[in-house]
């Protein structure tokens, strides 16, 4: 039987610059640096294309999920260029600010919208970095989930899914039935650069879209004012200034020794 | 005075040193109650270090079924206990399975939920250090019980006796709760370290380290010093340590009393894990590392000669 695989992507400013929150609404800053596909979320896109071509040539597809503002597209774009079918683009102005919680909401009901067997996220996205958005959809559609996998293994005939999932003394294997919600980190996978063939291709494939009234969320429920937390204040930290910096002339390791005690640390 | 529940991470008879922490920090804002959660929950040892650190309650549910699947049985548990207690917040540690408890369970409650928290203010605003600590942010719930995650070592734990009685809770799972199982737990970690989290010493080593046997040198002043061993993602990547030492944005934040960092660059994404540490040391070769711009004390040179020097050193001085 035919797989969906559900990849769920953001748009997040490039990790390699500095944030900022702006003074008006205590969002992050998203002008002041690139807006790239969340590179967490490639390994998303790769393992669900692994897993659809893990499947032959049995019409199995690879949707990507992406809620965000108009310019998203670019990032759907590039999940399209590759490998992934076809996409969904949740969009409204409304959605500004959402939290977590509201971002769930709207996944959840976008998910609604197409069947799925597995829904692929990231581990985190590397703006909010809260990593609860994969556990939230789950609950909300009652749904296992196996998340922080390190790998994945999907059992199409028995119609289920096996991960070994990441702990801080090693991993635990953790298996459920389809349909599941899976998130992935960093070393599962070597995500694939798009081809020049898939970069044109992905100008062509269906991408819907979706706003809050099409998902048949309440407005008040999501955006800013439908936020179950709010930030009421944030000051900027003076970056942290180096201290002492030496040349290593045979006494590096003495020197370093002497500071320590110094400091009471040794 | 109003109950604030903290989950307890514990080993099945001992409690982890951030669950002392978050009673403590519960303590300071209410009356803590602490919630522990599979085999060993009621392990009288167990209990008395958790009422030492301020558990005026402690809600035990030693059910092996509750640990058999991940993440929702201790949804389950906090979410019945909310409901029964109505608290005023709920603390769960910042780790990534805790988190996602907290996410789970903010859905099933109804509730605002805040991760990441390096400390409780009054009235339960959370402050957080955001952006690699450039920004410290205040938030609070507004909607719900408050659900709050605090990181590891952002609290000094604090001992203050509370009464400790002990409440035995039994949860009916539903389907759902128990349906991503756990098959098998697997531990490929290198046991005798303190925890990297909660460690008050890391020693990190990065690409310089140049090989999963010149990670020997990193261990050997780590424990030469008690630390913890740490690595950059360009370390881990290599494969020359496993994964779970990885410090950085996808990795631990770690913020320990002396960081040291070997042969590491000093990435904004390293940066972000590492830089609340409250005295960092770096060896690089490199002058111009993005490292030292951080560093209370930088040396610019081999850290296969300083490493083992330091080492020798730290061994003679300790007597
Ligand atoms: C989304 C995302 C998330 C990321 N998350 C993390 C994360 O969690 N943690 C993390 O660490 N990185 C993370 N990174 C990667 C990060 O950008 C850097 O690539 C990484 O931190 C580099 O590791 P490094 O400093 O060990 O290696 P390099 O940058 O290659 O630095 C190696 C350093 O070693 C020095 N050196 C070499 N030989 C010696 C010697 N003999 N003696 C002394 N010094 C020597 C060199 O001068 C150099 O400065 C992330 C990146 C992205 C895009
Ligand atoms: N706006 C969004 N659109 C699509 N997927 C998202 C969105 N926000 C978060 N995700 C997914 O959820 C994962 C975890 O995000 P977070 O909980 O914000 O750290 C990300 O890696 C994405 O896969």
């Amino acid at each position: 039987m035919p797989l969906t695989i559900v990849a769920c992507v953001k748009q997040v400013p490039d990790s390699w610059a500095e944030k900022r929150l702006l003074d008006i609404d205590s969002t992050l800053d998203r002008e002041s640096a690139d807006p790239v596909l969340n590179e967490l979320d490639e390994y998303a896109i790769e393992e669900a294309l692994r897993i659809r071509e893990a499947q032959g040539e049995d019409g199995s597809e690879v949707v990507v999920l992406c809620m965000g503002p108009e310019r998203a597209t670019d990032t759907i774009r590039k999940a399209l260029s590759m490998g992934a079918d076809r996409a969904i683009h949740v969009v409204d102005d409304q959605l500004h600010g959402s939290d977590a919680v509201a971002t769930s909401a709207a996944l959840t009901r976008a998910l609604g919208t197409t069947q799925w067997d597995l829904a692929v996220f990231g581990s985190e996205s590397t703006d909010a970095r809260m990593s609860v958005v994969p556990a939230m959809v789950a609950e909300r559609l009652a749904l296992p989930q196996l998340t922080f996998a390190q790998k994945v293994e999907v059992d199409t005939a028995g119609r289920s899914a096996t991960v070994h999932r990441q702990t801080d003394d090693g991993y635990d294997i953790v298996s459920a039935a389809l349909p599941v919600v899976i998130s992935v980190v960093e070393k599962i996978n070597e995500p694939r650069y798009p081809s020049f063939k898939n970069i044109m291709a992905a100008k062509k494939k269906p991408l819907e879209t979706l706003d809050v009234a099409a998902l048949g969320l309440d407005p008040a429920e999501v955006g800013l004012a439908g936020a179950w937390s709010a930030v009421e204040a944030f000051e900027q930290r003076p970056p942290r200034q180096g201290g002492v910096k030496i040349t290593d002339e045979g006494d590096g390791a003495t020197k370093i020794a002497d500071y320590l005690v110094g400091q009471k640390m040794l | 005075m109003s109950e604030i529940l903290v989950l307890v991470e514990h080993d099945g008879g001992a409690a982890k040193k951030v669950s002392h922490e978050l009673l403590t920090l519960a303590s300071r804002h209410g009356e803590p109650g602490a919630v522990v959660v599979g085999p060993g929950a009621d392990d009288a040892g167990l209990a008395a270090d958790l009422a030492r650190f301020g558990a005026a309650r402690i809600y035990t549910a030693p059910d092996a079924a509750l640990v058999s699947a991940i993440v929702a049985p201790k949804v389950a548990v906090l979410a019945q206990l909310m409901a029964e207690r109505s608290p005023a917040a709920v603390l769960i540690a910042s780790t990534a399975e805790g988190k996602e408890i907290a996410g789970r369970l903010a859905v099933r409650t109804g509730s605002g939920v805040i991760t990441d928290a390096v400390d409780i203010d009054a009235g339960l605003t959370a402050v957080q250090s955001v952006f690699g600590g450039s920004t410290v942010v205040r938030s609070r719930v507004t909607t719900g019980t408050p659900i709050v995650t605090v990181r590891p070592n952002a609290t000094a734990q604090q001992e203050s006796a509370g009464a400790g009685e002990v409440v035995a809770v039994s949860v009916e799972l539903a389907a759902t709760d128990t349906a991503a199982a756990v098959v098998e737990h697997v531990v490929q970690a290198k046991g005798g370290r303190p925890e990297l989290a909660e460690a008050a010493i890391v020693v990190s080593g990065g690409r310089g380290v140049g090989s999963a046997e010149g990670f020997d040198l990193v261990e050997r002043l780590a424990d030469a010093l008690g630390g913890a061993v740490g690595a950059s993602r360009a370390a881990t990547d290599a494969g020359f340590y496993p994964h779970q030492y990885q410090v950085g944005q996808t990795g631990k934040t770690v913020s320990p009393q002396l960081y040291i960092a070997l042969g590491i660059s000093g990435a904004i994404q390293h940066r972000a894990g590492m830089q609340t540490s409250k005295t960092i040391v770096a060896v690089n070769k490199d002058a111009e590392a993005p490292i030292f711009d951080l560093a209370d004390f930088g040396v610019v040179g081999d850290l296969f000669a300083i490493a083992p020097q330091l080492t020798e050193q730290v061994e003679s001085r300790k007597g």
